[in-house]
């Protein structure tokens, strides 16, 4: 099978003249986009820019119109290629965190890994603890996540992710459902999972996280890449007026 | 007259009008014959403990298994119309448009009577049977469409959470949308159920046996045996005494639903 080809050499992303078309709306207008393993890339840009679409696209849930996805030198917008076991190495954040209500948090942390990994109960157990232990979460293994605040439940949400011992993350803006006082808590998570080495691509409102951690910053607007860079660089010198225009709004 | 006096009068004039209606009714009720062909104890002594242990047994019974049996094929009928191959769904809605569009009674008869002449084949458990199977098909079309609203109701991140983890699409509706769309569904679906309990009054048509007689049949053999009412009116409390808790419980559930929400 394809997915057996995994060339860890290979760029952990690599987007080639990406396309997203839905119906006469062309949100990506041709997108190329390299992420080496152990880079965090942080994109911005205004709403309808396409960077929530870029992002969702890298793990097919949404088809691309036109152009190419390599993860890890396989191609997934080959019809061939079993997505489910690419899926399963890229771990993805979502901006309503998506926790699935009917479990618990060990039973949301658990049921991917008895499913997709085929670990038994005890170890997928064990490592769902530990998983909520780094994101500062072991003490609320048994509760459900509608008792849980919003900082509280993305964190849970990043743990999820992370029991599939993924090579990279994806976060769609995952601090914009929250409260202000719980932001901090979720991009210490985020901080310390690029500090670990993580590869992360991660679309962001948050400007002091991406110049802070980021070591890429992107900028995108109607379905462009329009500036890309060292993010302390593109953030106090932007080049493109869009760029200036953007960041003149919300810094 | 002041406003408020009027009204008062007015209710009044109601409720004395209601009392006198029932008076006038209980007066001219002859109660002895009600009691002797409604109420009759020597009647219902002989009726028992039959109308229990077979009649509601075997309504019960019927009921569980077209509900169950129902409930699988609609799971089935919901996924076909969800499905994104065309003539899995039109299959789908035919079959839910032709089975909820004729009384439940021609379903029946269609698989006790005509089916095994048409197609020459005996179904497993006789005439009952075969009525069975037909309740079976009439539940399937009728909560395939409820199935498939509490499908549509899981929000798509969820879909979108378990895919994003590896989990196919299968394990994906069996994991984590089918479990959060019946929960949403527990009401309707209750009310299917005291529906089916109801229809399997018209098992009759299919033909039984003493033995395989629900509540009602066995209520009206009871009627023509004895010349006497009695029968039916201990069968229809015994449906009540099940269909009561269950729509309490139907409506406890909404009330608890509402409140989560």
């Amino acid at each position: 099978m394809s997915t057996d080809l995994i060339n860890l050499s290979a760029p952990a992303i690599d987007i080639q003249g990406l396309v997203k078309h839905y119906g006469d709306n062309e949100v990506l207008k041709g997108i190329d986009l390299t992420v080496t393993a152990g880079e965090v890339v942080c994109v911005i840009g205004p709403s309808g820019s396409g960077k929530s679409t870029l992002l969702r696209s890298v793990n097919m849930l949404e088809d691309p119109t036109d152009g190419k996805i390599v993860i890890e030198g396989i191609d997934i917008t080959d019809p061939d290629v079993d997505i489910d076991r690419v899926r399963a190495r890229i771990g993805m954040v979502f901006q309503s965190f998506n926790l699935f209500p009917h479990m618990s948090v060990l039973g949301n942390l658990t049921i991917a890994q008895r499913q997709v990994k085929k670990r038994g109960k005890t170890e997928a157990e064990k490592v769902a603890k530990e998983m909520l232990e780094r994101v500062g979460m072991g003490h609320k293994a048994d509760a459900y996540p509608s008792h849980l605040s919003g900082g509280q439940q993305q964190r849970v949400a990043i743990a999820r992710a992370l029991c599939m011992n993924p090579d990279m993350m994806l976060f769609d803006e995952p601090t914009s459902a929250l409260d202000p006082e719980l932001v901090g808590e979720v991009l210490q998570v985020m901080r310390s999972l690029a500090d670990e080495g993580m590869t992360m691509l991660v679309v962001t409102h948050e400007m002091g996280f991406a110049r802070e951690v980021g070591s890429r910053l992107i900028f995108m607007d109607g379905g462009h890449i329009l500036e890309h860079g060292d993010p302390r660089e593109v953030l106090s010198n932007p080049q493109h007026p869009r760029t200036q225009d953007f960041l003149s709004r919300v810094l | 007259m002041k406003k408020r006096t009027r009204t008062r009068v007015y209710h009044y004039t109601v409720y004395a009008v209601i009392v006198a209606l029932i008076a006038w009714a209980a007066a001219s009720t002859d109660w002895p014959t009600v009691a002797k062909q409604f109420a009759n104890p020597e009647v219902a002594l002989k009726m028992l403990p039959g109308i229990i242990t077979v009649g509601l047994k075997n309504t019960l019974l019927f009921t569980v298994e077209s509900f169950l049996g129902g409930l699988i094929l609609a799971i089935v009928l919901a996924l076909m119309k969800l499905s994104s191959i065309p003539p899995f769904r039109w299959a789908a809605t035919v079959w839910i448009e032709f089975f909820r569009g004729i009384p439940a009674l021609m379903t029946i008869f269609g698989f006790a009577l005509m089916l095994p002449i048409a197609l020459h084949v005996k179904v497993p458990g006789g005439p009952v049977g075969a009525a069975t199977l037909g309740l079976i098909v009439v539940s399937s079309a009728y909560m395939a469409e409820t199935i498939r609203a509490g499908i549509q109701a899981v929000p798509k991140g969820q879909t979108e959470a378990s895919r994003s983890l590896g989990m196919s699409s299968m394990k994906t509706m069996f994991f984590i949308v089918l479990p959060q769309g019946f929960r949403i569904i527990i009401p309707p679906l209750t009310n299917e159920f005291v529906l089916l309990l109801k229809d399997t009054s018209l098992f009759f048509i299919a033909g039984a046996t003493p033995l395989t007689y629900e509540l009602t049949t066995y209520a009206r053999n009871g009627l023509s045996t004895y010349a006497n009412a009695t029968p039916m009116v201990m069968a229809a409390l015994l449906y009540l005494v099940v269909t009561i808790p269950l729509t309490r419980l139907t409506a406890w559930l909404e009330r608890r639903m509402a409140r989560e929400r």
